[in-house]
C-alpha cells in the first residue's frame, strides 16, 4: 500500500468510526452495568467468632484438594459438540498455542478468533 | 498546638458511611447529622467512591476513621500511608480525623485486623511518638479510639484508661470513646464496663462510637463477646451509653454497622435511638 | 484480678517483670494455626488465652477471603464456593496484602493461579483473574473527560497519520490465549452465549462510574495495544485489525482523552 493509499484508508476509517458513533452504541454505552464489586472495603469490624476459617488450613497435597474444581461454569462450546475447557480438551480441539509460557505480543492471530472478530 | 477553631462533629448521632446508603443520606437522612468515612476506602484516584464523598461532604460534617495506619506497631509508621491519609484530609476537609490503639501492619503486610499490644511504658512512648508524628503530618489533633479485647498481656503493667489519659497527656490527641468496646471489653476480661468509664478522661472524649456484638463462648463457657458490628447496638451498650453521656456531656454519637449490612430505614432507626439518648440527658439537665 | 480504675496500681499490675512478646511471634501464631498460642496472652484471671486467640486468627483469615471473594466474584463462581474459600487460605498466607487498603488486594492472584497445583487442569482461570483486577482498577481509576470525536475527524489526513491516542486511566487491555472476555461474561450476565475456544481480548473501560469490558478479536487487540504503547494511529494499524471498528468502541466507551498531533 503507497502512503498516499495508507493515510486515505485511515481517513475512511476514522470517517465510518464517527459515523457509527451517531448510532445508538454512543447512548448506550454508560448504561449496561455488569454490577462490578467494589472489592473489600476497609472496615474495623471483627470476623465470625472463633469459626474454623483461622484455625484450619487446607494442605493444597493433602485430600480436601481431591475435590478440585471442574471449572465446569466455563462450559466451553467445543467444536465436536462437547463441553469443557480443561487444557486435555483444548489441546484434543486441536488449538496450539497453549503454552503458559506465551511471551507478550506473540502473534496470536494463528488461534481461532473468537466472535469472528 | 493546633488550629482549636476548625469546627469539630455536632453532638448528634452519626453513621458509618456504606455506598448502598448513599441515596438514602442525600435524600433522606433523619437523624442523621454526620457520616464517618474509612479512610482506607476513599484512597482511590478517582471514579463513584470519590464522586460520593465530594457529594456527601458538601452535604454533611465528615469525620475520617482510619483502620490501617498501624499506630500500634513496632514498625515504624509507613509514610505512604500517613502522605495518602494528608491528601484525603487536605481534599475533604473532614470535621475529625480518629485510629485505633492497636496495629494491623507487620513487615510491610496488613493484616487486616485491630491487633492488640500490651500497655507498658515501652508501648506507651512508641505510640505516643506515633501519635505526635501523625499530628504532626495532617497539621491536626487526631482522636484515639479504645480496642475490644479479647484477651490481656501478662506483661501489661498499666490499665487502659491508664494508658489512654498519659497518651492524651503526651500528645494532646483527643480520644473516641467506643462504648460497645468497652463492653465487650470487659466482657470478655470479667470487669466492670462501669469502673471503666468512671476511670475514663471523659473530659478528652470528642465523639463516641456504637455498635452490635455477637455472642460466643470461651473454652471455659465463659462469655465471649465480638465486636462484629453486624447487628443492633445491644440493651446494655445503651444503658452503659446514659452512665457514658451523663460524664461526658452531649457528644456526637456514631453507629456503626459494617457486617450483614442493612436497610437504611434500620440504621435510620439505630440512629434515632441514639437521637433519643441524647435527649434524654437535655431533658435531665 | 485487676481493677481497670486502680489508678493507684498505675504501675504495678504485673507482681514482677514479665518478658514481653513481640509482634513477630504474634504474627506468627496467627498464621499458623497448628501452632501454640504465644505465651503471655491471657482470658480473666491469668487463665492461657486458648481460643479468644482464635478470635485475631480468624478476622484476618476471614476478611482476607472475604475481601478476595469480592474481588473476584467470577472466578469464585468458576472454581466453586468452598475450593475458592480454600484457595483463599492458601493466597492469603502466602500474600498477604503490601497496603492497608484492601481494593487493591489480590494482584499477586493471577501469578498465583499459573503456579498452583489443583488447578493447573483449569489454564484460562489466570486470565480471568487479570481481567477481575482491571475491572476493579477501573472502578477506583482517575477521573477523565473524554475526546471530542469532532476533533478526530477534524485532522488532516496527513495528521491522522501520525496522531496519538492518550488514553483515560480506567483504560486496560487484557490480552488471552484464551476466550477470557466469553468465559467472564458467561458468568456475569445469564444472557450471554457461551464462550467458544479462541484468543481473545477483554478491553476495560469506565464510560461513567461503572467499568466495561468488551471483547476484542485477536487483531484488534494487537491494534489496541499498539495505540496503548503510544504507536501513531498510522503504524498501529499496520497490525492489522478493523481501526474504524475499534476507533467506535474506543470512543464511545469514553476511552480517548487527548488526540497529540
Amino acid at each position: 500500500m503507497s502512503n498516499a493509499t495508507k493515510t486515505l484508508a485511515l481517513a475512511a476509517s476514522v470517517a465510518t468510526a464517527l459515523a457509527g458513533l451517531t448510532t445508538a452504541a454512543h447512548a448506550q454505552a454508560q448504561e449496561k452495568c455488569f454490577g462490578v464489586s467494589l472489592a473489600g472495603e476497609n472496615d474495623c469490624a471483627a470476623g465470625p467468632g472463633t469459626t474454623c476459617a483461622g484455625t484450619s488450613t487446607v494442605d493444597y497435597q493433602g485430600n480436601a484438594w481431591t475435590l478440585v474444581p471442574a471449572g465446569t461454569c466455563a462450559e466451553i462450546e467445543l467444536p465436536d459438540g462437547r463441553m469443557g475447557m480443561t487444557l486435555e480438551a483444548v489441546e484434543a480441539a486441536g488449538f496450539e498455542g497453549l503454552n503458559r509460557d506465551l511471551p507478550e505480543g506473540t502473534d496470536t492471530s494463528v488461534l481461532m478468533p473468537v466472535d469472528g472478530a | 498546638m493546633f488550629d482549636a477553631t476548625r469546627p469539630g462533629l455536632p453532638a448528634r448521632p452519626g453513621v458509618g458511611y456504606k455506598s448502598r446508603h448513599f441515596q438514602a443520606l442525600m435524600t433522606d437522612p433523619g437523624p442523621v447529622g454526620w457520616i464517618e468515612i474509612h479512610a482506607e476506602n476513599c484512597m482511590g484516584d478517582g471514579g463513584r467512591p470519590l464522586a460520593q464523598l465530594q457529594a456527601l461532604s458538601a452535604r454533611f460534617p465528615v469525620s475520617v476513621h482510619g483502620v490501617g495506619l498501624s499506630i500500634g506497631g513496632e514498625a515504624p509508621l509507613d509514610r505512604d500511608h500517613l502522605a495518602r491519609l494528608r491528601r484525603l484530609c487536605d481534599r475533604i476537609t473532614p470535621a475529625s480525623f480518629s485510629e485505633h490503639l492497636a496495629w494491623s501492619t507487620h513487615d510491610s503486610r496488613f493484616l487486616n485486623d485491630l491487633l492488640p499490644l500490651p500497655y507498658t511504658v515501652a508501648t506507651l512512648a512508641r505510640v505516643a511518638d506515633h501519635i505526635a508524628e501523625v499530628q504532626d503530618v495532617l497539621g491536626r489533633r487526631m482522636l484515639l479510639e479504645n480496642p475490644s479485647s479479647y484477651l490481656a498481656f501478662r506483661e501489661s503493667t498499666l490499665t487502659e484508661t491508664d494508658f489512654l489519659a498519659e497518651i492524651v497527656a503526651r500528645t494532646g490527641c483527643g480520644l473516641l470513646l467506643d462504648v460497645n468496646n468497652v463492653f465487650v471489653s470487659a466482657t470478655n476480661l470479667a470487669t466492670s464496663p462501669q469502673d471503666y468509664i468512671a476511670a475514663f478522661p471523659v473530659e478528652h472524649v470528642a465523639e463516641i462510637h456504637l455498635g452490635g456484638h455477637d455472642e460466643d463462648r470461651d473454652d471455659d463457657g465463659a462469655p465471649l463477646l465480638i465486636d462484629s458490628h453486624g447487628r443492633e447496638v445491644a440493651d446494655p451498650v445503651w444503658a452503659l451509653l446514659d452512665i457514658t453521656l451523663a460524664r461526658t456531656g452531649p457528644k456526637p454519637l456514631l453507629i456503626e454497622w459494617d457486617t450483614d449490612v442493612p436497610d437504611w430505614p434500620v440504621l435510620r432507626a439505630e440512629a434515632g435511638r441514639a437521637a433519643r439518648a441524647l435527649d434524654r440527658l437535655h431533658a435531665g439537665g | 484480678m485487676r481493677s481497670p480504675s486502680s489508678s493507684g496500681q498505675k504501675y504495678s499490675l504485673s507482681a514482677q517483670p514479665q518478658p514481653s512478646l513481640r509482634q513477630p511471634e504474634f504474627v506468627a501464631a496467627l498464621l499458623a494455626p497448628e501452632t501454640a498460642v504465644p505465651p503471655g496472652l491471657t482470658g480473666p484471671d491469668g487463665s492461657p488465652a486458648g481460643k479468644r486467640f482464635d478470635i485475631y486468627r480468624n478476622n484476618v483469615a476471614v476478611s482476607l477471603t472475604e475481601a478476595l471473594e469480592t474481588g473476584f466474584p467470577v472466578l469464585r463462581k468458576l472454581v466453586g464456593e468452598a475450593f475458592f474459600a480454600a484457595l483463599a487460605g492458601v493466597f492469603l498466607r502466602r500474600h498477604l496484602p503490601s497496603s492497608p487498603i484492601l481494593a487493591r488486594y489480590g494482584q499477586e492472584m493471577p501469578a498465583f493461579l499459573a503456579e498452583f497445583p489443583p488447578v493447573a487442569h483449569l489454564p484460562y482461570l489466570p486470565d480471568v483473574a487479570r481481567l477481575e483486577l482491571a475491572l476493579r482498577a477501573a472502578y477506583h481509576a482517575g477521573d477523565a473527560s473524554p475526546l471530542d470525536p469532532a476533533a478526530l475527524g477534524a485532522l488532516a489526513p496527513e495528521a491522522l497519520d501520525r496522531a496519538l491516542l492518550i488514553f483515560s486511566p480506567a483504560v486496560q487491555l487484557v490480552r488471552s490465549i484464551h476466550p477470557v472476555h466469553a468465559i467472564w461474561a458467561a458468568n456475569s450476565d445469564p444472557a450471554a452465549p457461551r464462550p467458544r475456544p479462541g484468543a481473545q481480548a477483554a478491553l476495560v473501560t469506565r464510560p461513567g462510574f461503572d467499568p466495561l469490558a468488551d471483547p476484542l478479536g485477536p487483531n484488534d487487540g494487537e491494534l489496541v495495544a499498539g495505540l496503548m504503547e503510544g504507536k501513531p494511529l498510522g503504524l498501529a494499524a499496520e497490525a492489522g485489525g478493523d481501526l474504524a471498528r475499534v476507533l467506535s468502541l474506543l470512543l464511545s466507551r469514553n476511552a480517548i482523552t487527548e488526540l497529540c498531533t
